[in-house]
């Protein structure tokens, strides 16, 4: 079994992910956070913050453990760290409940609810726990994670899987590791596709926008020589 | 000077009757969906009044348009810093309560209702839900309730006025109103497209309609804040934001918009504006109290040798410098300079502009004597003894005691500016004053000539003025040029490289196959 869920299913998860998000995009018209505070904004408000904070900064720790497994902590550090991700997992935790509660008890919300919203919200939800659960049993994370994760994940990234590094490992972890590339193959399905189009170039834009369907100025000057007429007219 | 050109728009208020076939008209052709069952892009409001959504025009609690901060301006409520931090959510958008909760009524009950002691009901259901639904909200909840202490009071222009100015104005025998027909303004400075972090929303180059583009819309909901006037609306459905299109394809063929097409009144008139895209910024930022002077400045004259130049030399058709000439806008706002930005502290450089309406404000009555010497020959045939007067002793002795305070028509049109606001009133009566003296004849031509001296009208230009308000024709009130969508093909691709392809769209070449 380990084979499967270790050796093959991340590779599934993956491609279609990859595959998946690529074709979503082309398509287009159905790349949308959507947003359902328009219809209620006030629980919206205690959920949808602490839990995008927390789920950001939880995400990033892991990214940033995975990249560089060799920064080591210990004494003060070590429980800093620790007490700092178990806190942004429980906000996360606590954010993403009120937002389920939202979600299916609010009449407006429900309506713009579909079972791809409750299957996340419920496997997010799952997964946190776990997380949480692993944290307070299987303490000092922040110092085994680099040791007895990293190889396997390292290994899953660099198309070697290593199954064996991970088959020692206690149950909750392996689920852990399961849940998580499931969220990955859900994310072309579910609008989690919404976090790849983060609007950051929005920082580095002119705040107005123009858009032309032609040069004006070489269409009309009769000594444009035809094959330069031809050009997509450059915006702004 | 970078010249482009600017569909614009005049809506004349004295001519507006408020029976929403604009807003039908457009109803039925863009926001008849799910989702967008609420968006009215044309919506027609009582005022004084709340407005759709309520109180639109307060924005210390919308916080919509620019502000401005030192030499330049910012967005009040969204732009990249605060957009960005308030991604997760937004503090300053409206929700649907503050417009309204769309409805049906369930009228196959009065069909299907089994028989009963009691006759049957069609109860409002919620378009959203579809649960029953008290209805404490709709389209025009507070059309024609002026006056009423819900509604005209709490509008937000009334709180530049004191307590007792405000009493005047709702004393029951003095109790007046008129209509604000408002469509998307497609600024010269939109804060719409400022807000967008996608970079979504757009204005197109040839023409100046603002757009939003559906596939790079992601639902971040800062547009909806942004626009000062509420025009931009957030489609729950799709979770894409949608607007006011100015009925683009309709343009493109030479069609006036569907609300202007419609209009009953025949108060809307569309025609092109030149302007110098280089001097928004500076414009835009501006002190208060030159913001509508500069803003006029903006557009310039069609007629001068040097903008035609210019134009030309920026790739302006002739056809749209020829659109510019005839445009009843630029008579409207640059000629006769009677019509006025709304709202244009909000700093988006609206290029929607409203002649000011005087009926409500002005309307005294008297009877008349029918052995007046002075009457023209066709009023003594009138059965009805009663004129609207405006013959006082002093010519413009009521622009200053109207009835609505000149403080508050300011607050809407002036940018708080009283004296520019009695200056348009004045025109506009000095040119009844002119009519009467010619219709009636109960105004000497001494008075008539006086009251357009004053205002600095000469007769030609009354007289014009007069037609282009009055007797109007459809070629008259809508000056579209033609958007040379031909040329727009040769641009995307040349046509000369899709010859021998077949047929349209998408096109191979026939070749033989394996």
């Amino acid at each position: 079994m380990d084979g499967f869920w270790f050796g093959a299913f991340p590779y599934i998860a993956l491609t279609l992910f990859v595959v998946g998000t690529i074709y979503r995009y082309k398509v287009g018209f159905k790349y949308s956070s959507l947003s359902s505070q328009f219809l209620e904004s006030s629980h919206f408000q205690k959920g949808s913050v602490p839990f995008h904070v927390g789920i950001l900064v939880v995400f990033f720790a892991h990214l940033i453990a995975l990249l560089f497994p060799n920064i080591s902590f210990g004494g003060h550090m070590l429980v800093s760290m620790e007490t700092l991700m178990l806190s942004f997992s429980l906000i996360a935790f606590v954010g993403l409940a009120i937002l389920f509660y939202r979600r299916i008890t609010n009449q407006r919300v429900l309506m713009v609810t579909n079972k791809m919203d409750i299957a996340i919200e419920v496997l997010l939800l799952i997964q946190f726990f776990i997380g949480i659960y692993i944290t307070v049993s299987l303490k000092w994370g922040s110092a085994w994670y680099a040791s007895d994760m990293v190889p396997y994940l390292q290994s899953v990234f660099t198309f070697h899987p290593d199954v064996v590094a991970i088959s020692a490992s206690p149950l909750l972890i392996k689920l852990h590791v399961v849940f998580a590339f499931l969220i990955v193959l859900l994310i072309p399905f579910s609008r989690l596709v919404h976090f790849l189009v983060a609007p950051l170039h929005y920082i580095t834009r002119p705040y107005q926008i123009v858009r032309w369907n032609w040069n004006p100025k070489t269409i009309r000057d009769p000594n444009t020589p035809w094959k330069d007429a031809v050009q997509r007219p450059k915006n702004n | 000077m970078n010249i482009r050109s600017q569909m614009s728009m005049v809506f004349h208020l004295d001519k507006c009757l408020g029976c929403h076939t604009c807003t039908v008209a457009c109803k039925n052709i863009w926001t008849d969906r799910k989702g967008a069952e609420y968006m009215w892009f044309n919506n027609v409001e009582t005022k004084p009044g709340t407005g759709y959504p309520t109180k639109w025009e307060d924005q210390e609690l919308y916080k919509g348009g620019w502000e401005k901060k030192g030499n330049s301006i910012e967005l009040k409520g969204a732009g990249k810093l605060k957009g960005l931090l308030n991604i997760f959510h937004n503090p300053n958008l409206p929700v649907i309560d503050d417009y309204y909760e769309p409805f049906t009524y369930k009228y196959l009950n009065l069909i299907e209702s089994p028989q009963s002691d009691v006759q049957p009901v069609a109860r409002a259901v919620s378009l959203i839900t579809g649960k029953p639904l008290d209805i404490k909200m709709g389209p025009n909840w507070d059309d024609d309730l002026s006056g009423t202490p819900d509604y005209a009071r709490k509008d937000p222009n009334l709180a530049k006025l004191t307590p007792a100015e405000q009493e005047a104005m709702f004393q029951l025998e003095q109790m007046a109103f008129y209509y604000l027909p408002r469509i998307c303004n497609h600024c010269l400075n939109p804060a719409c497209v400022a807000s967008c972090p996608s970079g979504a929303i757009y204005k197109r180059g040839e023409d100046g309609v603002v757009l939003i583009d559906q596939n790079v819309c992601k639902a971040w909901r800062m547009c909806i804040t942004a626009c000062p006037y509420k025009k931009t609306y957030y489609n729950w459905s799709t979770g894409k934001s949608e607007k006011c299109l100015l009925c683009f394809p309709r343009i493109e063929v030479g069609e006036a918009p569907a609300c202007m097409h419609s209009c009953v009144g025949r108060i809307r008139y569309l025609g092109v504006l030149l302007y110098d895209a280089d001097k928004i910024e500076a414009y835009a930022s501006a002190d208060e109290k030159d913001l509508i002077s500069s803003q006029l400045d903006i557009y310039l004259d069609p007629f001068d040798p040097k903008v035609i130049a210019e134009a030309k030399a920026n790739g302006i058709a002739d056809s749209t410098i020829k659109a510019a000439q005839a445009s009843p806008i630029y008579k409207f706002v640059k000629e006769w300079k009677i019509a006025l930005p709304l709202h244009a502290e909000f700093r988006t450089l609206p290029n929607l502009f409203y002649v000011p309406p005087m009926l409500p404000v002005m309307a005294t009555i008297s009877q008349n004597t029918n052995d007046n010497d002075t009457l023209h020959e066709k009023a003594k045939a009138w059965d009805d003894s009663w004129l609207y007067d405006t013959s006082l002793d002093e010519i413009f002795g009521n622009i200053e005691n109207m009835r609505f305070p000149l403080k508050y028509m300011a607050s809407l049109f002036g940018a708080g500016d009283e004296k520019l606001m009695a200056e348009k009133l004045k025109k506009l009566m000095a040119i009844r004053i002119y009519r009467r003296h010619i219709t009636v004849g109960d105004i000497s031509k001494e008075k008539s000539d006086a009251a357009l001296a004053e205002v600095g009208l000469d007769i030609p230009m009354a007289e014009a003025i007069y037609k282009m308000t009055s007797l109007a024709k459809f070629d008259d009130r809508f000056v579209i040029p033609a958007a040379h969508r031909e040329e727009a093909i040769e641009m995307l691709e040349s046509t000369a490289d899709v010859k021998g392809n077949t047929g349209f769209g998408w096109t191979p070449k026939p070749a033989r196959g394996i």
